[in-house]
């Protein structure tokens, strides 16, 4: 059963405008509150890193586990480039910041994009000898390069402030900042899905032999692959920089990364819409599991598992029981469509009408 | 740099070798096998310097009782590991089974930061492992000596095992062709199980000659081996168990070598590990001992 085509485009005109109504509505605290807003625009940058990984992951069928290192370089270089000068001596306190890099003050976008370009190129530097052989090298070589990158940020005093890391980032001041940017990076990476190039990365992803035999210049696509996904990681990292408005080496801890394994794993590997709702889902989920790390008390009795550190082990015992019993996610390897929706409400409605005929 | 420092850097390099050399077994017997990166085998690993702990100072347990009875029931972890994250998906997709070994590595970390506490313990002492022997003007602990002599015993039977039991022969056919070896009627659960039993025990070994050098025990203190090790896995050739060997010391080596004649790169000592793979990925993809494979269609 289908859906005309009119109906589905006045449906998604009606979601569209649903969002930007929220957005606005948000955007001038007519509801919600700071916590609420902070915690959607974190959604909205995790959206925008888990389509990237997804694109590698999902599409190309490699196993990349870099993105915190990736993002590392996104958010340093916004805050490298565009905390205000005035506020670089108070920040540099142990080992001013290198004179040639805080004469060189640079707008946001200008600061994301520099980011973006920086993690693009180590992408092609490590893409090039790793991305010739099989998937598993990649996850060894970028889970050590994100750690590579966190050390040299840590050791580099004169330009990132080392451990102390960088703080009074300018800050970001509306949500459609985020919200903005997730639509225009995961737009142009479904547009790449879509094209040649998004074909031969699904091809490279069912079987890479056959792929190559059918003339795909396999490490060509490979490459460009993960150099465009790391370059968009670097922009989210930019706006996740921008969002914390302080930054320091040991927020790019590598379990970072784990968080986006978590949300392409429940959003479907190879599903864009369902990398998005998943990312929604996990960082409010996330920050909803933190009563985990609370001691609770129910009726005067204290439980005495509810301590911190909780709310990981049951975040890791998601991961596990998602990838051992439910290891489609949410979409698989579909798409959102009006149709699924439409089909799937019919579905329940015959079933509950059928149980009703029953009975 | 005096002969004697540089022999005393050469020792320790040699001894931090051997305990990489131990960990890297378990990689590459389970990569051999399975093709599966075991993520979570440094956690294993921290796992059993937990075991000592508990076992030592909680239950007051001679040494020589406690190293046997860690080492069983790091095996039992490492079997109940395959048994509970990977056996369920031996049919999946290759990417399936390498997200949950990461999900099995993240909640032994998170249970282990959660149970034990993230605040660093102490090793058990064990006398006759961390005492100081003095030779001309060289000071080193006995575990610098025992490590590297056990690793070749261990190697020595390791191959014994693999070339001329039953088991071995197994292990070599199910690494060769998975599904024909199955055919040929070899039971591939059992001869996964001893992989996983056989890495486990030797990650175990590597512990306590660790907790003797190191004697600092935390959560997290298995990821930089876990992941180091694997890189000198690699650089062996993987799948390869002499190879496992030798790229644990080539990195031990390097390492200390690294720090001891350019301390400036102190502070990088542990991303040299990484640029050591990236280098051979580039020259050599197979590793130093590994055979050239090709795929058949």
């Amino acid at each position: 059963m289908n859906m005309s085509k009119k109906t589905k485009n006045i449906c998604t005109a009606i979601l569209i405008l649903v969002a930007v109504i929220l957005i606005t509505l948000f955007d001038n605290d007519v509801i919600g509150n700071a916590y609420i807003k902070r915690v959607l625009n974190l959604a909205a940058i995790y959206a925008i890193i888990s389509v990237s990984m997804n694109l590698v992951n999902g599409f190309t069928g490699m196993f990349s586990l870099g993105q915190a290192g990736f993002m590392a370089i996104g958010a340093f270089t916004v805050a490298v480039f565009t905390v205000p000068a005035e506020s670089i001596p108070s920040i540099f306190y142990i080992e001013p910041m290198a004179p040639w890099l805080a004469a060189i003050r640079l707008p946001f976008v200008v600061a994301l994009l520099v980011g973006g370009l920086i993690a693009a190129v180590l992408a092609l530097i490590i893409g090039y000898p790793v991305l010739r052989l099989k998937s598993d090298y990649l996850a060894i070589a970028t889970l050590g390069f994100s750690e590579i990158i966190r050390i040299v940020f840590t050791q580099m005093q004169t330009i990132t402030n080392g451990a102390l890391g960088i703080k009074c980032i300018p800050g970001i001041t509306t949500m459609w900042v985020p919200f903005g940017a997730a639509a225009i990076c995961i737009g142009i990476m479904v547009l790449l899905i879509n094209s040649s190039y998004g074909r031969a990365f699904k091809a490279i992803r069912e079987d890479d032999i056959a792929a190559e035999a059918m003339g795909i210049n396999l490490s060509f696509h490979k490459n460009l692959s993960f150099a465009i996904s790391s370059f968009f990681t670097a922009i989210a990292g930019g706006l996740f920089a921008s969002l914390l408005t302080a930054v320091d080496p040991k927020q790019f801890y590598f379990t970072l990364t784990y968080n986006f394994l978590l949300i392409i794993v429940l959003g479907g590997m190879g599903s864009v819409t369902g990398t998005i709702i998943a990312s929604f889902i996990i960082t409010g989920g996330l920050e909803w599991l933190r009563f985990f790390d609370e001691p609770l008390s129910v009726m005067g009795y204290n439980i005495p598992i509810f301590r911190a550190g909780l709310r990981m082990v049951v975040f890791s015992l998601l991961l596990m029981i998602l990838v051992l019993f439910y290891r489609k996610g949410i979409m698989g390897q579909k798409e959102f469509s009006w149709d699924g929706i439409y089909n799937w409400i019919m579905k329940v409605k015959t079933r509950l009408s059928r149980k009703k005929g029953g009975a | 740099m005096s002969m004697d420092i540089f022999m005393q850097h050469l020792l320790n390099g040699i001894s931090v070798g051997s305990l990489y050399a131990l960990i890297a077994i378990g990689y590459t017997m389970v990569y051999g096998i399975l093709l599966l990166i075991n993520f979570a085998h440094g956690d294993i690993f921290m796992m059993a310097s937990y075991f000592m702990i508990f076992a030592v100072v909680d239950f007051g347990m001679p040494i020589w009782i406690a190293i046997p009875l860690i080492i069983l029931l790091t095996v039992i972890l490492g079997m109940l590991l395959e048994r509970s994250a990977y056996k369920p998906l031996r049919e999946a997709p290759r990417m399936s089974i390498m997200i949950s070994a990461i999900g099995a590595s993240f909640l032994l970390e998170n249970l282990a930061t959660y149970l034990f506490s993230g605040v660093p313990k102490g090793y058990p002492d064990i006398p006759w492992l961390t005492k100081v022997v003095n030779i001309g003007n060289v000071s080193f602990q006995i575990v610098t000596v025992v490590a590297p002599v056990l690793v070749i015993f261990i190697l020595i039977g390791l191959m014994w095992l693999v070339n001329h039991t039953k088991t071995g022969m197994a292990m070599r056919a199910v690494s060769k062709d998975f599904e024909t070896a199955r055919l040929m009627g070899i039971k591939i659960n059992t001869v996964i199980a001893a992989t996983f039993a056989i890495g486990s025990g030797l990650a175990a070994v590597g512990s306590v000659l660790w907790g003797a050098k190191y004697s600092s025990v935390y959560p997290l203190m298995g990821v930089m081996p876990g992941l180091k090790c694997f890189v000198a896995a690699v650089f062996g050739g993987i799948g390869n168990i002499p190879g496992a060997v030798l790229g644990g010391i080539v990195l031990g080596l390097g390492e200390t070598m690294l720090v001891a004649f350019f301390p400036g790169l102190t502070g990088y000592r542990d991303a040299f590990a990484f640029v050591l793979l990236i280098v051979m990925l580039l020259v050599r993809p197979n590793g130093l001992l590994g055979e050239k494979s090709t795929d058949k269609v």
